[in-house]
């Protein structure tokens, strides 16, 4: 069979890591291609390429056998390549009609043709076999129908290629069922499907052949009916222990406990301590209220009833200066939209948290900010023109350390690191651990929430799974690997709501 | 890049933080070299007076701008603040420095009552400071029974010019200009702007009290107002229930035109008096070369677009 898509040789530099140093990849029509590979591997670098969003500094793109330079969306949607991401591409507030044929409605006599778009709408939702109303709004929606919203509207372009990131990510088991049925359908089609999962249980259900990346190279390309064991290899290609270099510390004192934490509708009886010195590891699938808790607890977002205690002292809710107070710091999971001031330079964002302590009499100590900044700046290892840089122009590790900086200079007790290392280069990760083992080495507790499953195991004393916004069950390090954790993280998605 | 180029260049350097200070010399030149009215002392002092209320009322317009938001009102509230101050004075004879206070607290009452819409109420500022627009010109209207109300000579004497070469208007343009670019620079208040602007949910997670700040930056607005409407008021020597209109979307432009982004984040005290300073300039020229009052709105609308236009080209390549 001829290949649709093939790719030679793509690199791409990013400044400071090279996130793709060699791919080789080829699609088939009429397949399901797996893509697999940690976080940065060079997974979501090569699907952009594939969309448009980037372009490769070298190799080349052939589309059924012709060199293609594929340099906007719009190219991308002519030569049928349609991606779908984690984050939808569709308007809440508009119908489902009206989001099947965003900016191509059926006219007639200059306006929009209801009817007609209410037909072709219901067309292509019979053909992913997906029963809903047309006139719906998109918001009403749950999340598994606006994949399928998703997934309609890309045939509806006639795309050839379907490119699917993580799709199942948030996903119930029912719900994987019922979208697998319509993959492997579009396949029985003829549709080249390239499907991105971290979930390798899915491989050999879904999948014909696999691509393994690794650090922005192609390490293989095996049948989906390889060993877990031996993908798994592929995929880390080293020893974990090099990957994750945690040196577990003395456990002391319960610095964070949290006591039947409940938000109505969010997350339920969440109950669990973290002692000076630990690594507590959250883990759960992306929807099952991780993040949630991290800012009730932290007093960002509020809670119906439970008790946080920091030290023993408990604090009250939705009040972040008290929570700061009482030693805790949030390190959130989106760095760029809540962690940072991106416009702002190095030493401002540096000395955001202790702004208040360097004020006396309502002025700021500049001098002394700049100097505590510069300090932080070079323990942490950042590497930057200087601290007048504008954090924009960092990298996304260097971005992080400043993030975390921030609460070191705070002296924060108990740090709680949303997904601290999502996007971040490898080498960087490794700086990010250490500091984690410097902290509580010191005395310090982290709680990490982290959906990089590798990453939960390495690096924690002790891990919490959420499903379904309840603590599920509680591993420890021992315990706890990536089939007792996922076991855990799936338990109870049965359950209506 | 040495450090010190990057310092030099990061604080603006000599021109100016996005080149209005080099756009108000080549006005300044150009001017000189097409009417010989305009380098004369006496023509730079009242430019400067002329200057001084857009100045002042646009220093307070900065801090609201530098946290992402809008303020409408200022107008308005300066009008009614000269009103307040000259109908406890005259009409009821209050002395004339709590009269002065009165008129200040009155500014200021109008920008908290801006920022509790803002933060507490949830409103957009555009709407809350629309709506407090409309309420402070009526009950400036209401007050002074829509005729001016003459200032005590005490505070008319704020119009005056000390010596031949000191006019008061631009003294206390000065003073506040100086206040606001302490403010923004050294105090933890004028810190807390510039990152709500830039990030207000990055400011809040870094235990900013966001509403808090909002409010102090929305009051202090309403005081600055209350000062460029006193200073107004004692060039004509009475407080007009109709001054000030339409003057919020100079101290915009200025502010705008002097550096800093309607997206929040960015701005600086001395590019707002630079860019009040291009306003004043440019009427004062046009008058000067007889260019119609018509046209000389299109040559203003034109040189605002311009400024920001070039501006954002700059930042572009920038990047």
């Amino acid at each position: 069979m001829t290949e649709i898509l093939s790719v030679r040789g793509l690199r791409k530099r990013f400044p400071g890591v090279m996130a793709l140093d060699g791919v080789d990849f080829d699609l088939r029509p009429g397949e399901v291609h797996v893509l697999l590979g940690e976080n940065g591997a060079g997974k979501s670098t090569l699907i952009k390429m594939l969309s448009g969003a980037y372009h490769p500094d070298e190799g080349t793109i052939l589309v059924d056998g012709e060199p293609t330079v594929i340099r906007t969306a719009e190219d991308a949607q002519r030569l049928g390549i349609a991606t779908i991401y984690q984050e939808f591409n569709l308007v809440p507030q508009l119908t489902v009609a009206e989001n099947l044929l965003l900016g191509r409605p059926p006219r007639r006599f200059g306006l929009v043709d209801k009817k007609a778009m209410y037909g072709r709408a219901r067309e292509l939702l019979d053909r992913v076999g997906v029963d809903v109303d047309p006139r719906r709004p998109v918001a009403s929606l749950g999340i598994a129908r606006m994949q399928m919203i998703e997934i309609a509207k890309a045939l509806s372009l006639d795309a050839r290629v379907l490119i699917m990131d993580e799709p199942t990510a948030v996903l119930t088991s029912t719900e994987v069922e019922q979208l697998f049925t319509i993959v492997r359908q579009l396949r029985d089609q003829g549709v080249a499907i390239v499907f991105i999962t971290h979930h390798l249980e899915e491989i050999a259900a879904i999948g014909d052949r696999v691509t393994v990346l690794r650090d922005g190279t192609t390490v293989g390309e095996v049948p989906a009916d390889t060993p877990q064991e031996e993908l798994v290899r592929l995929m880390v290609g080293r020893s974990i222990d090099q990957q994750y270099p945690r040196e577990p510390a003395e456990a002391g004192a319960p610095l964070l406990e949290v006591r039947n934490l409940t938000r109505e509708g969010v997350f339920e009886d969440v109950s669990f301590e973290v002692r000076a010195g630990e690594v507590v590891g959250l883990a759960g699938l992306v929807g099952a209220g991780r993040t949630e808790v991290a800012r009730a607890i932290f007093g960002a977002d509020g809670y119906d009833s439970g008790t946080v205690l920091v030290d023993g002292r408990p604090i009250p809710r939705r009040n972040v200066g008290a929570a700061m107070e009482a030693g805790l710091g949030l390190v959130p999971e989106d760095r760029k939209g809540q962690g940072l001031v991106l416009g702002a330079d190095v030493r401002e964002n540096l000395g955001l948290v202790t702004l208040r302590r360097a004020s006396h009499g309502g002025f700021v100590d500049r001098t002394g900010q700049g100097r505590a900044a510069a300090e932080i700046a070079s323990r942490l290892g950042v590497r930057m023109g200087g601290l007048d840089q504008e954090v924009r122009t960092l990298s996304g590790g260097n971005q992080q350390k400043i993030v975390i900086g921030k609460w070191l200079l705070a002296e924060a007790n108990v740090l709680i690191l949303d997904e601290p290392t999502r996007g971040i280069d490898v080498g960087a990760k490794v700086e990010i651990y250490q500091l984690i083992n410097a902290l509580t080495a010191a005395g310090r507790a982290v709680l990490m929430i982290s959906s990089d499953l590798p990453e939960v195991l390495g690096m924690s004393d002790r891990v919490l799974v959420m499903a379904r916004g309840r603590i599920a069950g509680e591993l420890s390090a021992g315990e706890a690997t990536q089939d007792s954790v996922m076991a855990l993280a799936v338990s109870e998605t049965e359950e209506v709501v | 890049m040495t450090t010190a180029v990057m310092r030099l260049r990061k604080s603006g350097g000599l021109l100016g933080e996005n080149g209005s200070l080099a756009g108000l010399v080549v006005l300044v030149v150009a001017l000189t070299l097409l009417s010989g009215d305009f380098l004369t002392v006496t023509n730079l002092l009242n430019v400067g007076v002329q200057a001084a209320v857009t100045a002042i009322l646009a220093f307070g317009s900065t801090y609201v701008i530098i946290t992402a938001g809008i303020d409408l009102s200022v107008g308005a509230v300066a009008a009614l603040s000269a009103v307040v101050l000259a109908w406890t004075a005259t009409s009821h004879g209050v002395p004339w420095p709590v009269a002065l206070i009165v008129a200040l607290v009155a500014g200021i009452v109008c920008g908290l009552v801006n920022g509790v819409l803002i933060t507490y109420g949830r409103l957009p500022p555009f709407i809350a400071t629309l709506a407090m627009q409309g309420v402070a010109r009526g009950l400036g209207l209401v007050i002074s029974q829509g005729s001016p109300i003459p200032l005590p000579d005490a505070v008319a004497h704020l119009g005056d010019t000390i010596g031949s070469y000191l006019p008061v208007p631009v003294i206390v343009m000065v003073a506040m200009g100086v206040i606001t670019a302490v403010v923004l620079n050294r105090t933890y208040a004028g810190r807390t702007m510039y990152a709500i602007g830039g990030n207000e949910e990055a400011a809040r997670l870094s235990g900013i009290k966001v509403t808090r700040q909002k409010i102090i930056t929305y009051a202090l607005a309403g005081g600055f107002a209350a000062v460029a409407g006193i200073v107004l008021a004692s060039r004509l020597a009475s407080a007009q229930p109709q001054a000030a209109l339409g003057y919020e979307l100079d101290a915009i432009a200025a502010v705008v035109i002097g550096g800093a982004s309607l997206s929040g984040g960015k701005g600086r005290a001395l590019g707002t008096l630079v860019g009040a300073l291009i306003l004043a300039v440019l009427r004062n020229g046009l008058n000067l070369l007889s260019v119609s009052a018509f046209w000389q709105q299109v040559v203003i609308g034109v040189v605002i677009a311009l400024a920001v236009l070039l501006d954002t080209l700059r930042r572009r390549q920038a990047n």
